[in-house]
């Protein structure tokens, strides 16, 4: 009864629509012709992007943003990495890839985990209240950081947890649940609730429930998690600096240091360069993720 | 909470509420205490340090009667509503061609996205590069002999938060497109071969079934994009410094920012944040009543 | 894996105490100049004997001070911190939080040499010093570019009055006069200069040190908001945020002019130019070579640890020691806080700074003299000001308004 009703009303199916025709019919080239005209409007920033980062300085003071660079220099993505000086240290991103790594995997792990179960709970295991917390946690992704940085100073300090690594991991935890439990919350509600009772009648715990049904059958939404945590946790310059201290610095320390100047000379071309390089990470993410994400649908379209 | 209850219902559902702890902690600790916190401070003439000495509302006097907090307000709910209704219908509609089994998939997924990975700054910086009118857009469309071609959003304050929109929906709708994506997948698959039996047009299965299937998706949606249009700031710093004319595309946060930490005011700033606060529960607390006031799973 | 890599650096940070006493010290100076020149100040450091730990954060205090006041009230603070002297500060030190250097500032005999004297002044608070300055910036200068005057003819302007008079000339020649980017800042910069440049000194003193409103709301200080109204015409169609994006419309010889701080200097050094043949500076506009001088200071927060105090202490000394003044100031185009050191190795505009430096026509900066809170309402009239219509008497009325309730 219970594998009946997954197998008919669960199986998340793969692409659809019309099927497609090798030929170009009008709908094809309508269909691609948008996909393209949208792809240029993504693709232009990033054009300008790597030309300007591929351009030694006199050339990006001339001024064509467009143009490709007259001599191509790899100069500002070496020094972007290896030689760039934040104050003293004169070796670039490189300095703080390690620590970024450090930061962001216990962060994205533990924000994931706990975001999941909470949504997975306010689901299907009301509580006296929890829609009411589930409120304020909403409200909680609205209320800008930089209010907060005071507070949590003080929170870290009397948990004696300031300027360590897992006090920001925390950092990290918090910030993220609002809108990860809403993610987590609003896929869970998808899931039939047939499918949660039967599992219950089968003499299932919460945890056999969470680990043996809702798990298996979420992997897009955990995809789409990943992207959001990583994303904003490997960026994220403001907690990293303020929670930890120079040792634990992430990447973002030293992009904020190149492109942030406020007097002295500013290199472009090396900001372009710093730039495209510490987005790389959460690029790679995506595209791995993103493979994943589809191959999750189309195993669930398989045993549909 | 809980523990108000009997004993025997405090254990009933032991399991969940052990779980669900983290988020009571964080919502009570951090989300209630620190609003508390910034209320409370917001009373007091604080500058660099949070210190307790009370002006009553002399801190909401100034903010009210300060000319650029007052644009900052209507900016923002122009640029609010621009920036839902643009991302939200153009990630549905990118996320539904998405989903017509094209070929490329991946690449144009990651085209989409990658915006996403990128710092606001630098986001900011090169889209005002681009929209610069003597070596943007509109410098190289007038070299190809389109003199009379004008396209120069930022230095206008008709049009500068418009300029904003370009570079914000750049960057945002992409993740937009892969929710959507995941949300229309969840679908299940007998929906579209009823619809199909029933002969109705793909276009309107996708309006008049689809969509309301699809709404704790695009409740998601509206949470993330509000969330994001209430804290902007790094862009309008990267992009237009809140000019042109000193105060045409300032924003709240903006003014939250510099008051705390430029101006080390921190009174004054708690105050603008009580005010952005405010107005978030004002909309937030009949959408909760809504949502979980009549219905079953309340 | 991770926990290897953490242990590491954990490990490595405790060992290290045992050779030398570690300092760390949070700045916000990263561009190339910048870190050149604190590469000076770590090495004189280190060969003294104790251990500089950077910790540089770039974005001027809008970024860096709350990191640095978290850390401070967080319970763990670093060795030394960078502010602009002033007022920035002052809280912290009212707060008990910051150590006391007036036995470093004796013993060195700092109220002899510091030169002003006004920037010591900016360091004490009731009668205690409780700062090292290192470096003096000035804002008020007026920078040229030669190519545009030559191509239409005319002799370079001296004066701030004659760059008005020939504005004309270099509009017809299809170039902006005046290059002023978007930023608050740069409003209020120019703002200030022109106070200095056409109002004079006198004036400037009145409003500035002897807070007097009614000259504040008088027909002299109308006369520089007339004049800023004027200036505000000249720099249409100059479409830029940035500082340095402005100065590059100079560089590139498509403005004539900009009105901009002394490390704009930098630009022109890094875009190949020289001083007298591809662009000019004129110091005080021109006008009257007055110039206004802040800078930089350290502040070294209160640590329960002899060993860094003591630390602390050897580092305010060195910086305000002759041979790193030289080093350090060379180095970030600034100049030294003290007249008895010899800069022969400094450019021409730096020289026409040390000339007006060593002849005493100074005055302390907006930042020592106003809070925060109003240099931050200032800037957000004069940027509203200087790129909308808004009429001079309102300007100046609002003005008037926003420093009387300092």
């Amino acid at each position: 009864m219970a594998d009946a009703s997954m197998s008919g009303s669960l199986a998340m199916t793969g692409p659809r629509g019309a099927k497609p025709k090798r030929a170009l019919n009008p709908r094809n080239i309508m269909l691609y012709g948008i996909l393209l005209l949208v792809c240029l409007y993504y693709i232009l920033p990033l054009w300008v992007m790597i030309m300007t980062s591929l351009k030694g300085m006199p050339e990006v003071r001339l001024g064509n943003i467009f143009a490709p660079p007259v001599e191509i220099t790899f100069e500002p993505w070496v020094k972007a990495w290896a030689t760039a000086c934040t104050g003293l240290n004169c070796d670039g991103l490189s300095r703080g890839f390690w620590n970024s790594v450090i930061i962001t995997v216990p962060s994205v792990i533990l924000s994931i985990i706990i975001a999941s179960v909470n949504g997975y709970a306010l689901i299907n295991w009301k509580f006296k209240g929890s829609e009411v917390f589930f409120t304020i946690l909403i409200f909680g992704s609205f209320i800008p950081y930089q209010i907060m940085l005071y507070p949590i100073v003080i929170l870290l300090r009397e948990a004696g947890l300031y300027g360590t690594l897992w006090g920001l991991v925390l950092v990290h935890t918090i910030f993220g649940m609002p809108i990860l439990t809403l993610l987590f919350r609003n896929y869970f509600s998808s899931i039939p609730e047939e499918l949660f009772k039967a599992a219950r009648v089968d003499g299932a715990g919460f945890w056999g429930i969470y680990f043996r049904i809702m798990l298996p059958m979420s992997l897009p939404i955990f995809v789409v998690a990943l992207i959001l945590q990583v994303t904003g946790i490997w960026n994220d310059f403001l907690f990293g600096v303020v929670y930890t201290k120079p040792d634990l610095y992430p990447m973002t320390v030293q992009l904020n240091n190149i492109v942030n100047s406020v007097q002295g000379v500013k290199e472009y071309n090396v900001n372009m360069a710093a730039t495209l390089l510490t987005g790389m990470v959460p690029l790679v993410v995506y595209f791995v993720s993103g493979k994943l994400f589809v191959r999750g649908i189309a195993a669930g379209a398989v045993k549909g | 909470m809980a523990s108000q209850s009997r004993p025997f219902r405090l254990l009933h559902n032991l399991n969940a509420k052990i779980a669900a702890l983290p988020m009571v902690l964080t919502t009570m600790v951090v989300f209630v205490g620190g609003t508390i916190w910034t209320v409370f401070y917001s009373f007091t003439d604080s500058k660099l340090l949070p210190r307790e000495r009370f002006v009553g509302f002399d801190q909401y006097e100034r903010l009210w009667s300060n000319s650029r907090w007052a644009v900052s307000i209507e900016n923002l709910a122009f640029y609010g509503v621009m920036s839902l209704v643009f991302t939200v219908v153009m990630g549905f509609i990118l996320a539904v061609l998405m989903d017509q089994k094209i070929r490329y998939e991946d690449t144009f997924r990651t085209i989409m996205l990658y915006p996403f990975a990128l710092s606001f700054i630098v986001t900011g910086l090169v889209w005002q590069w681009i929209l610069n009118p003597d070596f943007g857009l509109q410098g190289i469309v007038r070299g190809w002999g389109w003199e009379s071609f004008s396209f120069d959003p930022l230095h206008s304050p008709e049009t500068v938060l418009y300029g904003l929109l370009i570079a914000g929906l750049w960057q945002g709708t992409g993740f937009v497109m892969c929710l959507m994506l995941a949300g229309l997948r969840g679908i299940d698959e007998d929906i579209w071969k009823a619809a199909r039996v029933d002969g109705i047009p793909t276009w309107k299965t996708y309006l008049v079934v689809v969509v309301p299937m699809m709404r704790p998706v695009f409740i998601t949606t509206l949470v993330i994009v509000a969330a994001g249009i209430i804290k902007l700031y790094d862009l309008v710093v990267a992009m237009t410094s809140g000019g042109p004319g000193g105060n045409a595309s300032q924003v709240p946060a903006m003014y939250v920012y510099d008051y705390m930490f430029q101006a080390q005011n921190l009174g004054q700033g708690f105050a603008a944040s009580t005010m952005m606060l405010l107005s978030v529960l004002i909309v937030l607390i009949p959408w909760a009543y809504l949502e979980f006031g009549g219905k079953k799973h309340g | 894996m991770k926990l290897t890599r953490l242990t590491a650096v954990l490990c490595a940070s405790v060992a290290m105490p045992a050779m030398a006493t570690e300092l760390e010290v949070t700045h916000w100076w990263t561009s190339g100049g910048e870190a050149a020149a604190v590469a000076e100040l770590a090495k004189a450091f280190d060969a003294s004997g104790d251990k500089w730990v950077d910790g540089a954060i770039a974005g001027g205090g809008g970024t860096a001070r709350p990191i640095m006041i978290s850390r401070i009230t967080g319970g763990d603070p670093m060795g030394a911190t960078q502010f602009n002297h002033g007022q920035q500060a002052l809280e912290l030190v009212e707060a008990g939080l910051m150590l006391d250097l007036t036995d470093v500032a004796e013993a060195n005999n700092w109220k002899e040499i510091v030169f002003p004297p006004s920037l010591l002044d900016a360091c004490t608070v009731d009668g205690k010093i409780y700062c090292a300055p290192v470096n003096i910036h000035s804002p008020e200068w007026l920078w040229l570019s030669n190519k545009v005057y030559e191509d239409i003819g005319i002799p370079v302007p001296t004066t701030w009055t004659e760059f008005v008079a020939t504005a004309d000339q270099v509009r017809a020649a299809g170039k902006v006069p005046l290059a002023l980017g978007d930023q608050p800042w740069q409003s209020n910069l120019a703002f200030g200069a022109l106070t200095i440049g056409v109002g004079g000194l006198d004036l400037w003193k009145k409003v500035n040190i002897d807070k007097d409103m009614a000259v504040a709301a008088g027909p002299e200080m109308a006369g520089v908001f007339q004049a800023a109204a004027d200036a505000r015409a000249l720099a249409v169609g100059s479409n830029v945020q940035d500082w340095n994006q402005a100065t590059n419309l100079v560089i590139t010889d498509q403005a004539a002019g900009q009105i901009m701080g002394d490390w704009a200097q930098g630009e022109f050094q890094v875009a190949q130019e020289v001083a007298g043949t591809d662009y000019t500076c004129l110091p005080g506009m021109g006008m009257n070579e007055y110039i206004s001088t802040g800078g930089d200071a350290f502040y070294f927060p209160k640590n329960d640890d002899p060993e860094i105090e003591a630390a602390q202490k050897r580092l305010a000394a060195q910086l305000v020691s002759p041979e790193v003044q030289v080093a350090f100031n060379l180095k970030k185009g600034s100049l030294p806080i003290r007249g008895d050191v010899d800069l022969a190795a400094a450019n021409d505009c730096m020289k026409k700074g040390l000339e007006i430096l060593a002849g005493g026509n100074i005055v302390p900066t907006g930042d020592i003299l106003w809070s925060p809170d109003t240099v931050k309402q200032a800037e957000d009239l004069m940027v509203e000001f200087w790129k909308s219509d808004m009429a001079p008497a309102d300007a100046q009325a609002k003005w008037v308004e926003i420093l009387s309730a300092n």
